[in-house]
């Protein structure tokens, strides 16, 4: 069976809506990682040992096992103990929480390296603990670590492709729909790579410009 | 419970078996990947970026089932273990060249220049002088590489490559105790992952000049 590319474009509307799914998976979980991120790392610095050590075995778990065995703990997992989440939904969860234990170690190092200064003069202007690290510390601590941040969005992005496995319907099941009824893999694994690598141009040209500005706001 | 041990025991020793095929042949994309990133020619430098730049802006997943599901398309005819193993390591070279890339231009020009100066070819230059000391300062970032590259074994469990987390999810859905089987597959992906780190970081302290 040789190459037919032209088959491509008939399903163009069905690996567009794949793309779509895509990109709402990854932005879905980028926030999630996000501002778990953030809280993990307070935790992680602040919490009372009765949640830190807790924490640290689950962040430990996450960092030293495959994505791929995470999503399926948390999709076929929480059925098991009566919580019935839409693929989607864990998909979203799955990749959210995992990245949010690598951009909380990020943070976390971050927040160390603030100047003590700025907690101790925040303090001292009468702010409570929580006001500080909220308004003084954390804003300047994500600010550094936005970089490497993007990293790991760009990560997740190519790691959304893992949730088509628990069965959401993005780019990569969109792509094996479209197998499944013209017995051409090669071409729709080939689309779907160039769909990947066009969504990721247009992320790392978003993360450029948000580095551009946070360089030039200090 | 205890009958499922033997199943994880003998899937741990695929992912081990994977993970170090994987690295080898990531060793050696990595490190000719790197050199036509250093090279002279425009068209060989052009090529390596390229190389870098599609399989590190794609997914792993959508590379492994390029090269297993439309490989007979196109006469390449290989078992799930085999496609799981060279599409994960060529992808995993594509991260490691740019690690060997940036151990070798962090070497100080001074170094390159003297060489020259001594009267050695370029090829002589990169290989007694630049690439020893190279080589010590990648094996940490390398470590990193091999690390996530343990992981991403498990991307091979889709195309039933039967490896730790293709068993896990096999007695998942048989025995009903996800917690379980995913703490049984997880402790022995950190068994492996903390032997290797251990490794690496015994080569980073001999590797070290005192």
């Amino acid at each position: 069976m040789g190459l037919d590319f032209t088959v491509v474009p008939d399903y163009f509307g069905v690996l567009l809506l794949g793309m779509g799914w895509t990109v709402a998976i990854t932005i879905g979980a980028g926030l999630l990682s996000f501002f778990g991120g953030i809280m993990f790392a307070v935790i992680a610095l602040y919490g009372h040992w009765v949640i830190r050590l807790p924490f640290r075995l689950f962040a430990w778990l996450f960092m030293g096992t495959p994505l791929l065995l995470q999503l399926f703990l948390i999709y076929f997992g929480l059925i098991e103990i009566g919580i019935d989440l839409p693929a989607f939904i864990a998909g979203v969860i799955g990749l959210g929480l995992h990245f949010a234990v690598y951009n909380s170690e990020l943070i976390q190092a971050s927040i160390l390296s603030v100047d003590k200064g700025q907690y101790e003069g925040a303090r001292t202007l009468g702010l409570s603990r929580g006001q500080t690290l909220r308004r003084i510390v954390i804003p300047q601590a994500v600010r550094a670590v936005i970089p490497p941040m993007g990293n790991n969005m760009i990560a997740l992005l190519k790691d959304s492709a893992l949730v088509s496995v628990i069965g959401v319907a993005e780019l990569t099941l969109a792509a094996q729909q479209a197998i499944s009824r013209t017995y051409r893999p090669f071409e729709f694994y080939i689309a779907a790579a160039a769909c990947y690598y066009v969504i990721n141009l247009c992320l790392e040209a978003g993360l450029r410009r948000l580095e551009r500005r946070i360089a030039a706001s200090r | 419970m205890l009958r499922v041990y033997p199943f994880f025991i003998e899937a741990a020793y695929v992912t081990v078996q994977l993970s170090v095929l994987t690295c080898l042949l990531g060793l050696a994309c990595g490190t000719l990947g790197a050199m036509a990133r250093l090279s002279r020619l425009a068209p060989i430098r052009w090529l390596a970026a390229t190389y870098v730049s599609l399989f590190r802006g794609t997914p792993a997943l959508i590379q492994i089932f390029i090269l297993y599901f439309g490989g007979p398309q196109i006469g390449i005819n290989l078992d799930s273990f085999s496609a799981g193993t060279i599409a994960l390591g060529v992808n995993i070279g594509a991260y490691m060249t740019e690690t060997i890339r940036g151990a070798i231009i962090s070497v100080d020009k001074g170094q390159t220049e003297a060489s020259r100066t001594l009267g050695m070819s370029r090829a002589q230059t990169m290989r007694k002088v630049i690439l020893p000391q190279a080589a010590r300062m990648m094996i940490r970032p390398l470590g990193v590489n091999i690390n996530a590259l343990i992981k991403g074994t498990a991307l091979v469990a889709p195309i039933s490559v039967i490896e730790l987390t293709y068993t896990a999810q096999r007695f998942i859905g048989s025995t009903y105790k996800p917690f379980e089987m995913f703490l049984l597959a997880g402790i022995l992906y950190m068994i492996i992952i903390y032997a290797v780190g251990m490794g690496i970081k015994w080569l980073d302290r001999r590797a070290q000049i005192v």
